[in-house]
């Protein structure tokens, strides 16, 4: 995991509402088992006019110049919304996206951007809106994004920013209370014995 | 001592409450883990490979639904290109990992929330979750069930519980009685249009009143599957004596539910929620999404409302135009929404004896399990729809989505059972309405998107 502490980066426009992860990685671009091989699919039927032959389109954000090299993604409401496919977020990070901001997200989406080192910010609308072609200095230390002489301020949770900022490994670190939760599932077993009454066959 | 009242969701989140972590999160104890081949073999397959086992492979599960083959007489070849590795992977990941599987041609094969709670795996109470957004289905049997990501599902995988901050709580109260022909399709859509796809917010969202008890168990599942398209985190019913029957019986349900403890999953009397909305039942009226978001929702009576420009641009359709009317080339029964017997059973109704437009190039009925199927052919409800028009199929996810193998012709207008109107959902270009598997029996008769009311027997 990569911890995430500060970036520095233009920021990339889509500012639509409900941004779907199909939009952001089409079912059929899913070609493999894995978690990698998706950055070529990444918004393929708004990116590509052609989505087979992979010809881009010039007027999709990420296709334009200034988008180069852009680790800095801007949406709208409802980012995220639909399937709860973690290639949306594998892909996005594959294609070199570190943080999104937008005015809100779904819950599975920003779940899964934790977990890959994407810092999702809230902020509000008019706020995402004048960040759009900006240089931003974004830092979850501070939890700011400062934009010229302009800074916002954002919250998020103490978890998610601890597991960012220290790029933890999610299951690393709860294998370490494996006692604490051995003892509640033998407790639970007396409790509630229909859950673990086994696999009949 | 005076002890607070409780939500039922507060009750199974403290039931499930192992401990709190560094940044103040909860370790939440999951029961149960539901995979499918499309997001569950990244998970078995990166678990494998760190080298971690399944903590507890009997309480998990795994199925073949989102990219199997829906013709009849199957195999492992799909037709989505290269999409049976995704089901031999998830094979032999789930063999080495000891879950237990339901395979292709397993007699219980299905879509992961019909056949979770056919087989009495969701239950009152528990945790659930699968990496798979719909999974609220399963709050319909009062469970605490939820959508995650794969990187999620190894966690639980791996160590038999979750780190959450807690969600907000929220209440949906349908009171009265539903209008005859509108259905649970056609709440979750009324609220759709009415709170918007972000309405939920990340909210855990117990859906109440009359109009909600007096929904069958299917009908439920139902209203919940769409909690997703709310951007809820998920949603809940509490359990009655109708569950109860329901899950007794089945195989991994206990044999009685006779211990005090289920009697005690229902919310409080007195117990808050973060924010609540009440919809008189009555005013529903059968819905139709006209754009490209379940929000984009409108009662099959009124004109296309004005919305985003890049809406109408796709779908085609102008605002102040009527809805009912517009032809359509497709429809499709089928999903983890409306694809249950109950659901078959209605849309058979209307079709009885009548015959899909001409217009109509593809007309698709998708059992929701193999279990659906083979109750439906007892009844001879694939015979009323193969007579009417339709092509039976074999159970699974089929065209809810486009994977890459089937689709309709492109930039077809689709009215479908399923739950997303996304752009290119269905299809590059595909233009999908959804609605009730009552409205979609009817649109494909008229061969226009029509108001099954007009077709009522």
């Amino acid at each position: 995991m990569t911890p995430f502490t500060t970036l520095h980066s233009t920021a990339v426009p889509l500012l639509r509402d409900n941004v779907d992860t199909d939009a952001i990685i089409p079912s059929r671009e899913m070609k493999t088992t894995g978690r990698t091989g998706l950055a070529d699919g990444l918004f393929a039927p708004w990116r590509y006019t052609d989505v087979a032959a992979r010809v881009p389109d010039p007027a999709f954000p990420l296709n334009q110049p200034e988008a180069k090299g852009a680790q800095i993604l801007l949406g709208g409401a409802n980012f995220g919304c639909g399937s709860s496919r973690e290639h949306a977020v594998w892909a996005l990070a594959e294609y070199g996206i570190r943080c999104v901001i937008a005015e809100s997200f779904a819950p599975i989406f920003r779940a899964n951007c934790i977990r890959n080192d994407i810092l999702p910010v809230t902020l509000d609308r008019a706020a995402v809106e004048s960040l759009a072609w900006q240089s931003l200095d974004v830092d979850l230390t501070t939890q700011t994004v400062r934009c010229g002489n302009q800074t916002h301020t954002f919250t998020i949770e103490d978890e998610p920013r601890l597991m960012l900022l220290e790029g933890l490994d999610a299951i690393a670190l709860t294998l370490k209370s494996l006692p604490e939760i051995d003892a509640w599932t033998a407790a639970d077993r007396a409790r509630r014995p229909w859950i673990y009454a086994g696999n009949p066959a | 001592m005076t002890i607070s009242p409780k939500t039922l969701f507060e009750k199974i989140w403290y039931a499930h409450h192992v401990g709190q972590t560094a940044g103040g999160a909860h370790l939440i104890a999951i029961d149960r883990v539901f995979l499918h081949e499309r997001t569950g073999a990244a998970a078995l397959k990166s678990l494998a490979a760190s080298g971690r086992p399944v903590r507890d492979p009997a309480r998990v599960f795994a199925v073949m639904d989102h990219i199997v083959d829906t013709r009849i007489g199957r195999g492992d070849g799909t037709l989505m290109q290269g999409g049976s590795a995704f089901i031999t992977e998830t094979r032999a990941a789930a063999h080495e990992a000891g879950i237990t599987l339901f395979d292709v041609n397993d007699p219980d094969q299905g879509i992961t929330h019909v056949i979770s709670p056919e087989l009495g795996i969701v239950l009152p109470g528990a945790t659930l979750v699968a990496p798979d957004s719909h999974t609220c289905t399963q709050g319909a049997l009062g469970a605490f069930a939820w959508g995650i990501g794969s990187s999620e599902a190894e966690h639980a995988m791996a160590t038999g519980v979750l780190r959450l901050d807690r969600p907000k709580t929220m209440r949906v109260t349908f009171t009265g009685t539903l209008a005859p022909g509108v259905t649970p399709k056609d709440m979750a859509l009324h609220l759709l249009a009415t709170h918007g796809a972000g309405g939920g917010a990340g909210h855990v969202v117990e859906f109440a009143g009359e109009a909600v008890s007096a929904l069958d168990i299917e009908g439920r599942m139902t209203l919940c599957n769409m909690a997703t398209e709310f951007s809820a985190m998920t949603a809940i019913i509490a359990p009655d004596e109708q569950t109860f029957a329901y899950l007794v019986g089945r195989r991994h349900a206990p044999a009685a539910f006779n211990d005090p403890y289920w009697a005690t999953l229902t919310t409080d009397d007195g117990a808050t929620f973060d924010y609540e909305i009440v919809i008189d039942a009555a005013t529903i009226a059968p819905m139709v999404s006209w754009g490209t978001s379940p929000e984009h929702s409108m009662a099959i009576t009124a004109t296309v409302p004005q919305g985003p420009e890049r809406a109408h641009a796709y779908i085609g359709l102008d605002a102040g135009q009527k809805l009912a009317g517009t032809p359509i080339d497709a429809a499709f029964i089928g999903s983890c929404t409306n694809a249950r017997l109950s659901d078959l059973r209605r849309a058979a109704d209307l079709l009885r004896g009548r015959h899909i437009a001409p217009t109509i190039r593809k007309a698709l009925v998708v059992p929701g399990s193999s279990a659906v199927k083979r109750a439906a052919e007892a009844e001879g409800l694939d015979k009323v729809f193969t007579d009417a028009g339709f092509e039976w199929r074999a159970s699974g996810c089929s065209l809810c989505f486009f994977a890459g193998g089937e689709s309709f012709t492109e930039g077809a207008r689709t009215i479908s059972s399923t739950n997303r109107n996304f752009e290119g959902r269905q299809g590059p270009g595909i233009r999908t309405h959804i609605a009730s598997p009552e409205t979609v029996a009817a649109s494909a008769i008229a061969g226009a998107i029509a108001d099954p009311r007009d077709f009522a027997r």
